[in-house]
Order: structure tokens, then C-alpha cells, then sequence
């Protein structure tokens, strides 16, 4: 237990030290904020589908949530040989405990990230539906930052060469991201288009958020909990096993 | 202390480590020489749970690393080849962070830190980021912290590479300290073979996977009628350079160069 505890403080510890890494993952979501936000708002808006900045910000913070958050677990590759995680995998603690102090501490970190996205979208003129369902929205949040945590791990944990880290943001976390309903809605899509995003898991994370903080469920929130909650259980667990299995 | 019989490691075709055996008894300094690609850190990893042999049998502290994976891990103590600590903590945290994974006493935690980096000088500095530190002082961070709970085997996988010769003999007393007044047993590799010659009191030289010579350096050098234990060294195992293929961790190390540390 103690262990879970010191490995999680860890991650807390370091995320608030490097105030650098804070900045420049807040960038990304920034950006897209005021350029897709600003820039689309006044088209959506003539369109007649109302207003964009409410539809878009949930996606904006659930991508300063999923890049951190794979992007801590993906870490592994790097920390097994020059890093800290050497000294973890000798010390006689299980590897369960190590996965899951690395992993809450990840997604602890990574909702603060998310939390801070979302004061700066308030800041710019998003506004909270309603302030009683930000605990659920919070819920959400944390749920995806432990699905990047996972995918993560599960990578980190196989690829031993830092080479593979640009070859899966590029292949699978970007792809994940905006083959969602992030940044647009999902009525009137190309049929194809229109499944892939229902097959996207992230897209029920993005829509539990939206009917939280906009009140504009797609899904409705019970089926995005089961299969964020689902498909957050089973990757969790894969990344466990794999994590498990790491020879030096 | 350490028993190994025909261990062996393979990749595919590839033996790493092919049928060695040798033994470590307790409190002495055993130095394991190889060239590049030998099998030295193949061997340690798997004498420290980390990597399974493919065939053959070990006993850590009389117990078996494959089946006693915890029990094994809390006899030993290690200083890898690449750093392992964290440089966004001080080196204090380091230490406790250590003392917690070990299950360190809380009450003895601040005064057995205390103690031990006080040995290897950095007392002063325990407030300090560990980016901030020098190669040698982090490894010699990386001794007290693998001393903090009390092991009775150190593993050193070379322990002095890239440090200057002053921090080198640093290092090289501190272990000297351990086996003569702590009775702790120690097991290293190492490039340098004065420094071999000068700490070790049993050797073995390993060359593509074999043991080739085992005993003390005095009796190495007698054996193949060399002054020194690096001619004994070059008999041993010949005078081709090795040109090994770049495994994905000597990649990591190109780009750590290239990129600084992080």
C-alpha cells in the first residue's frame, strides 16, 4: 500500500517540478481552442447548430487529458533504461503495485491538466451548463486519463526502443483523437466516418463529458460509462499483464 | 554467497551466456571482466531477477532467483551501467523513496539516509535536485541508496565507467570499506582491469558467452606469464576488437548523448 502511495506522490511530484512540461502541453489544447473555437464559431453559429465553443471545449480538454496521459505511460520505454523505473522493477515489490502507483499517479496528473483546460476555455466564454454535475464530469475525466495511462503502458511496455513513440502518437493516439466526435458532430457524417467514430472508444468519454458540462448527451451518460468503464477495465488490465512481463 | 551452475541464456541462435558456472563466497570481491558483449550484463540480470535463464541454476544468498523473486530481491543491492534515479527528486527523496520500496524501518529510515550519505559525502548536498548532480556524485548516490537496506550481496555493473580517476578510487575505497568492515559480498564488472587487479580478490573473464579463466589475479597472471592483469586480459580473449551490433540500448544511449539527459 505504501508503495502504490510513494510510486503515485512520485508522479505528482514530478509533474509539478517541471512547470516547463506544464506549459507545453497546455499549448496544444490552447491553440486549438482559439483557432477551431474562434475560427469555426461565427460558421457553426449561421448554420444554425447554436454554440460551437460549448460543443467544442469538451474535446479540448479531453485532449490536454489523452496526450499527457498516454504519454506517461509510453515513458517506460525510456525509464527501463535510463531511468528511475529500473530501480522499481528490482525492488521487491509486485509489479501490480508498481503499474497501479505509476498509473493512478499518471491519471492524477493528467486531471489536473484537464482541470486547467477547462478554467482557460471558461476564461475564453465556455460556461458550465450546470455546476452539480461537475463531479461527473470530473469522473469522466479521470476515466480517460486512465484509458491514455493504459494504451501507455501497454505500448510502453512492449516497444524497447524510444523509435516506436512517434510511429504510435502519429498511427494510433492522433487517429484516436480526431476520428472521434472531439471537434465535430456526428450528424450527417459519411457513413464511414460516422462508424468509426462509433467504434471509438474515446468517443463515449467525449460525449459523457459534453452531457456534463454542456448538457448535450449523444449517447446518454450510462452507455458512455459502460463502455469507457469497459473498455478502460480490459486495457488496464492488458497493460498490467504486459507491464508484468518487462525483461531488463 | 552466489552459486551458478551451467548457466545459460540464449536469443534464438544467439548464446549470450553459455554454460557458465563459478561461485562467490561471502564477503569477497569477485570481478567479472569480459569485452564488450561478453555476457557480463546479461549475467547479472539474471542473477538479479530481472532477465530468466534459459537453462541452469542460481543461488543468491542460498535462494533461487526464478522461484524467490521478492526473498532474492531484498538480499541484493545494485548500481546499474545507465542511471536509475530520479533526477526530478533531491537525493534525500531518492533515498526514502528507496527505504519505502524496501520496507526500511520508519523509525530507522532518517538515520540510516543520514548515515549513508554521509558516507558518500553528500550530506551537504541532500537537498539538491539530482539534475544537478555530477556523474560521479549520482553514482555515488546510487551505492548508498542500494546499501540502504542492508544488503548483504552488491551488484556493481561498471560501477566507475566514465568517471574521472579521482572519483574512481573514490568508489573503488567505499567498496573496499564494504567487504572488509561490513562483511557485504560484492560482485562487479568492469572495463578497467588495474582497478580489477587492485580490489578483487577472486576473477572470472568471460568472452562470447564463456568463462575462459577463473582465480585470483595474482594466479591469472601467473598462468599465461603476463606483468599485468590487462596483458593476462588480451591473452585471454584475443586481440580482435569486437564489433557487436548496436542493440536498441546502445541506440537510447546515442540519442540520450545527442539530446542530454532529461
Amino acid at each position: 500500500m505504501s508503495a502504490i502511495y510513494i510510486l503515485w506522490l512520485r508522479q505528482l511530484k514530478r509533474y509539478f517540478r517541471t512547470r516547463i512540461r506544464i506549459l507545453s502541453s497546455l499549448g496544444q489544447p490552447v491553440l486549438f481552442l482559439v483557432s477551431l473555437g474562434f475560427g469555426f464559431g461565427p460558421l457553426y453559429q449561421r448554420a444554425g447548430a447554436g454554440n460551437y465553443l460549448q460543443y467544442l471545449v469538451p474535446g479540448i480538454i479531453v485532449m490536454g487529458i489523452l496526450f499527457p496521459s498516454v504519454f506517461s505511460g509510453i515513458e517506460i520505454i525510456w525509464e527501463r533504461q535510463f531511468g528511475f523505473l529500473k530501480e522499481t522493477l528490482v525492488a521487491p515489490v509486485s509489479r501490480f503495485q508498481i503499474v497501479l502507483g505509476r498509473t493512478l499517479g499518471g491519471a492524477t496528473t493528467a486531471l489536473f491538466q484537464g482541470t486547467i483546460v477547462l478554467v482557460i476555455c471558461s476564461i475564453a466564454g465556455f460556461r458550465v451548463a450546470n455546476f452539480f454535475l461537475l463531479p461527473v464530469a470530473f469522473g469522466f475525466m479521470f476515466l480517460i486519463a486512465l484509458l491514455g495511462n493504459a494504451i501507455g503502458t501497454a505500448i510502453g511496455s512492449v516497444l524497447d526502443d524510444v523509435q516506436g513513440f512517434q510511429l504510435i502518437m502519429n498511427f494510433l493516439v492522433t487517429p484516436l483523437f480526431f476520428l472521434s466526435n472531439a471537434l465535430f458532430p456526428v450528424d450527417g457524417l459519411p457513413a464511414l466516418l460516422k462508424l468509426l467514430v462509433h467504434l471509438n472508444p474515446l468517443s463515449y468519454g467525449i460525449d459523457g463529458l459534453r452531457g456534463a458540462l454542456s448538457q448535450a448527451f449523444l449517447f446518454g451518460p450510462g452507455i458512455d460509462l459502460v463502455i469507457l468503464g469497459g473498455v478502460t477495465s480490459v486495457l488496464l488490465g492488458v497493460g498490467s499483464y504486459l507491464f508484468s512481463r518487462i525483461e531488463l | 554467497m552466489i552459486e551458478v551452475q551451467n548457466l545459460t541464456k540464449r536469443y534464438g541462435e544467439f548464446m549470450a551466456v553459455d554454460r557458465i558456472s563459478f561461485s562467490v563466497s561471502r564477503g569477497e570481491i569477485f570481478g567479472f571482466l569480459g569485452p564488450n558483449g561478453a555476457g557480463k550484463t546479461t549475467t547479472i540480470k539474471m542473477l538479479t531477477t530481472v532477465l530468466k535463464p534459459t537453462e541452469g541454476s542460481i543461488r543468491v544468498g542460498g535462494l533461487d532467483p526464478v522461484r524467490d523473486q521478492g526473498a532474492v530481491r531484498r538480499t541484493f543491492g545494485i548500481v546499474f551501467q545507465d542511471p536509475s534515479l530520479d533526477e526530478a527528486l533531491t537525493a534525500f527523496e531518492n533515498m526514502e523513496l528507496h527505504a519505502v520500496l524496501y520496507r526500511v524501518d520508519p523509525r530507522e529510515r532518517r538515520g540510516r539516509i543520514e548515515k549513508l550519505l554521509r558516507f558518500v559525502g553528500l550530506w551537504d548536498r541532500r537537498g539538491d535536485f539530482v539534475k544537478r548532480f555530477s556523474g560521479g556524485m549520482k553514482r555515488r548516490l546510487e551505492i548508498a541508496r542500494a546499501l540502504l537496506h542492508e544488503p548483504r550481496i552488491m551488484f556493481l555493473d561498471e560501477p566507475t565507467l566514465g568517471l574521472d580517476p579521482q572519483t574512481r578510487n573514490h568508489i573503488w575505497s567505499y567498496i573496499e570499506n564494504l567487504s572488509r568492515e561490513e562483511d557485504v559480498t560484492v560482485f562487479f564488472t568492469t572495463h578497467y582491469m588495474e582497478e580489477a587487479d587492485r580490489v578483487a580478490d577472486q576473477i572470472a573473464v568471460i568472452d562470447h558467452g564463456k568463462i575462459v579463466a577463473q582465480g585470483s589475479p595474482a594466479s591469472l597472471k601467473e598462468r599465461v606469464q603476463t606483468v599485468s592483469l590487462e596483458d593476462a586480459f588480451i591473452a585471454l580473449t584475443g586481440h580482435a576488437i569486437r564489433d557487436e551490433e548496436a542493440s536498441t540500448a546502445d541506440h537510447m544511449r546515442q540519442i540520450r548523448r545527442i539530446w542530454g539527459r532529461r
